[in-house]
């Protein structure tokens, strides 16, 4: 048999530790009675302070280019485009010239147009798993706000452009892999010989 | 007495759809008589979005994102449901690290699920917003985890056919460790402030209480049927994953009232720390997070035709069984792609839980029950 | 441990007099008409005992057939599953509502009605249940056209 109301005192108990928790003399006065304590402050004021987020984070995708953002590593090949779950992604190209020859910049095919309407993103991440030219990665940027519900929030090619040194700022340890997985690449594939290939037309 | 004069007593009542306690849009249309409930039809579909046709244009993979948002609390569970209906069907072996990761995310979600739904249960009976952030302030810990691992707080969008899209970076164990470590003292401050209190005692206990035989007949699962004092844990009964390696007791409830769903959730939450220590002990370091197929398919979803056939695979997620049934013709989108969704069977015996009650009652019971409405409505 | 699907049918071949059924890949075909007398038996026979139906859905194959497809277990014995299928025509799909013998059948009835069109004859409250009341056509059907495609 229990006294009635001891339950109820007991939880007033662990609401008041963790009232004095949240304040320095309260920390102070809890360790005083032998109660540990650590920090019960656990909100942070939202614009002044920001959440440190961790290294993979992500949000939206944006493009990667190398040096010039003209040397950007989509090569309009419109694999994700064809995977993204909400089709959010419109590519149109490669580009061509007028015979329809494809045009190269940087010895690669490059999009004419490169869209991805952030409203309809769902930020999944399968655009960057399923690239194979790790040309698209995922940005940490979240503060979008726009008082304009389809205009602003369609990214063309421009916006999305960033370089590969931001993406090395933001999430190194996945640049670092990238590159790796670049670099392996490259010595596979390019002649040792003859570092300018001129364009292929393609065969007849 | 005419049965004019019977019926002028009785008051029909639109609870919802958008009211704080129906844990979404969900509308309960109830007669009263007084205060008492003598119908209760709930009514569902606010939020339906036809989630299986979704399914059945996109590629089996592209349909994980989508199943984050069916019970979005439990992003990685649901994950995992489909990966292993999926790979039942394409016959896709799993690696050894990817199993420990998978169930290691499976049991935080249960943990941060069952946190979040006893302070919204709490919420319903009047102890606004304390339990409720107590429950929240350990769950942001395990979001932190879940972000760290797979890059969304809640939209994880991690576990894949095979193991788990990338491996957890480096130090991630050694965190979830200090959690596990951690958050039994939470529970133990958290039971302290609800388990004897004598109010919560008196408002849930011999409230809506659902016999065995009938919990077993409408097919509840999950918490609603254990507290019922059913003994049926997929975990156990299956065996799926590598559940059968850890050692971890299913806790059942006696009576099948609000009060013993809530303790059965408690303790579930104590068995699932214990899976978790087995596991974050056991995992090697050794083996990749993902098998060759599984990789192959991450990298190109459109390659993964599975045989023609059907599979039914189900987990025990934090809510009950969810269960995917899926049927492939051979091409690289699903035939058919059926969700069996934990939530909404539940809610089938609403009615019969409340029949007799009063209508403050209904909004506990609700609560009790533990529904997440963008898994009801699909 | 439930016995093999074979052995399943033949035993409930000689239980029930006048029913047939048939194997297909791991599911149980069973006839409309009989479906009542095999899912009592299913659920009451002790060699059996699956107490617990835990999915039913349809399943459509233009042009001219609709599965019905339900997913037992027991809670019991802890055992399953079986899988059972109905085929049906396609155009005005019937097939007797199993509710009165799981309860648990009752929303997924109403939701397979709603978004494929089966009809439960016997079940107790048929209404749509995920579309609004005065919805026209069954969206999961595969000839269901979408509106707003590229909305």
């Amino acid at each position: 048999m229990t006294i009635l109301g001891v339950g109820v005192l007991k939880g007033l108990g662990v609401t008041l530790k963790t009232f004095l928790e949240t304040y320095p003399w309260g920390r102070v006065l809890l360790r005083a009675v032998g109660i540990p304590s650590a920090n019960g402050l656990v909100t942070i004021q939202y614009p002044d302070e920001r959440q440190q987020h961790s290294e993979r984070f992500r949000y939206f995708p944006f493009l990667v280019y190398d040096k010039t953002p003209d040397d950007l590593r989509c090569v309009s090949c419109k694999i994700c485009e064809q995977e993204c779950p909400p089709a959010c992604i419109h590519i149109v190209g490669p580009a061509k010239d007028e015979q329809g020859r494809p045009l190269k910049a940087h010895g690669r095919t490059y999009p004419v147009k490169f869209d991805i309407d952030m409203a309809i993103c769902m930020s999944c991440r399968i655009c960057v798993d399923v690239c194979p030219f790790d040309a698209i990665e995922m940005d940490n940027q979240y503060e979008f706000a726009s008082p304009d519900r389809f205009g602003r929030l369609v990214f063309d090619k421009q916006q999305l452009l960033k370089s590969a040194e931001y993406f090395k700022q933001i999430k190194p340890s996945e640049a670092a892999e990238v590159d790796a997985r670049l670099a392996a690449k490259q010595a596979k594939t390019a002649p040792p010989a003859k570092p300018a290939v001129p364009p292929n037309p393609s065969s007849a | 007495m005419s049965q004019t004069e019977l019926d002028a007593k009785l008051l029909e009542v639109n609870l919802g759809p958008q009211h704080p306690s129906t844990h979404g849009v969900f509308r309960m249309n109830v007669t009263l008589d007084g205060e008492t409930i003598v119908k209760l039809k709930p009514v569902v579909g606010y939020l339906h979005r036809n989630h299986e046709q979704i399914g059945e244009r996109a590629t089996y993979i592209a349909s994980f994102p989508f199943t984050d948002r069916l019970d979005y609390f439990c992003a990685m569970s649901n994950n995992f449901g489909l990966a292993l209906a999926i790979e039942k069907l394409g016959g896709i072996a799993v690696s050894e690290r990817g199993e420990y990761l998978r169930v290691i995310m499976a049991e935080l979600t249960r943990l941060l699920n069952h946190a979040a739904v006893t302070g919204f249960l709490l919420n319903d009976m009047g102890a606004f917003g304390t339990p409720l952030l107590y429950a929240f302030r350990e769950r942001e810990k395990i979001l932190d985890l879940f972000e760290a691992a797979s890059g969304s707080r809640m939209m994880c969008n991690y576990v894949r056919p095979g193991g788990v899209r990338q491996d957890v970076p480096p130090g991630w164990l050694d965190q979830a460790r200090r959690l596990v470590e951690e958050f039994p003292r939470f529970l133990d401050e958290f039971e302290a402030l609800l388990t004897e209190n004598e109010i919560i005692r008196q408002r849930t206990q011999r409230v809506g209480i659902l016999p065995k035989e009938l919990a077993v007949n409408a097919s509840a699962t999950g918490p609603l049927l254990r507290g019922s004092g059913v003994n049926y844990d997929i975990r156990k009964v299956d065996g799926y994953s590598i559940y059968p390696r850890f050692s971890f007791k299913v806790p059942l409830g006696t009576v099948g009232d609000v009060y013993d769903r809530y303790y059965v959730r408690i303790l579930e939450m104590r068995e699932s720390l214990k899976i978790l220590q087995q596991a974050l002990k056991e995992i090697n370091d050794a083996s990749p997070a993902i098998s060759p197929k599984g990789l192959a398919l991450v990298k190109a979803p459109r390659t993964f035709r599975p045989p023609k056939g059907e599979a039914y695979g189900r987990i025990e997620a934090p809510k009950g069984e969810l269960g995917f049934y899926l049927v492939s013709d051979g091409t690289p989108q699903p035939y058919r792609y059926h969700i069996r969704a934990p939530s909404f069977i539940n809610l089938t015996i609403l009615e019969d839980m409340c029949l007799g009650q009063k209508v403050a009652d209904a909004i506990i019971i609700l609560g009790s029950i533990d529904i997440v409405m963008g898994e009801v409505d699909r | 441990m439930l016995p093999p699907l074979e052995e399943i049918k033949t035993t409930l071949e000689q239980l029930l007099p006048g029913v047939t059924l048939a194997v297909e890949g791991i599911a149980l075909l069973v006839d409309a008409k009989d479906l009542t007398a095999v899912c009592r038996c299913l659920k009451d026979n002790e060699r059996f005992g699956l107490d617990y139906l835990a999915d039913l859905t349809a399943v459509d194959y233009p042009p001219d057939r609709m599965d019905a497809v339900y997913h037992l277990y027991s809670m019991a014995q802890r055992h399953g599953p079986l899988t059972l299928k109905v085929k049906l025509p396609r155009t005005n799909p019937v097939v007797a509502s199993v509710t009165p013998i799981w309860r648990g059948a009752e929303f997924q009835e109403r939701e397979a009605y709603d978004l494929y069109g089966v009809a439960f004859e016997g079940h107790p409250d048929l209404r749509r249940i995920l579309m609004w009341e005065g919805f026209e056509g069954h969206p999961m059907r595969k000839d269901y056209v979408v509106e707003d495609q590229d909305a």
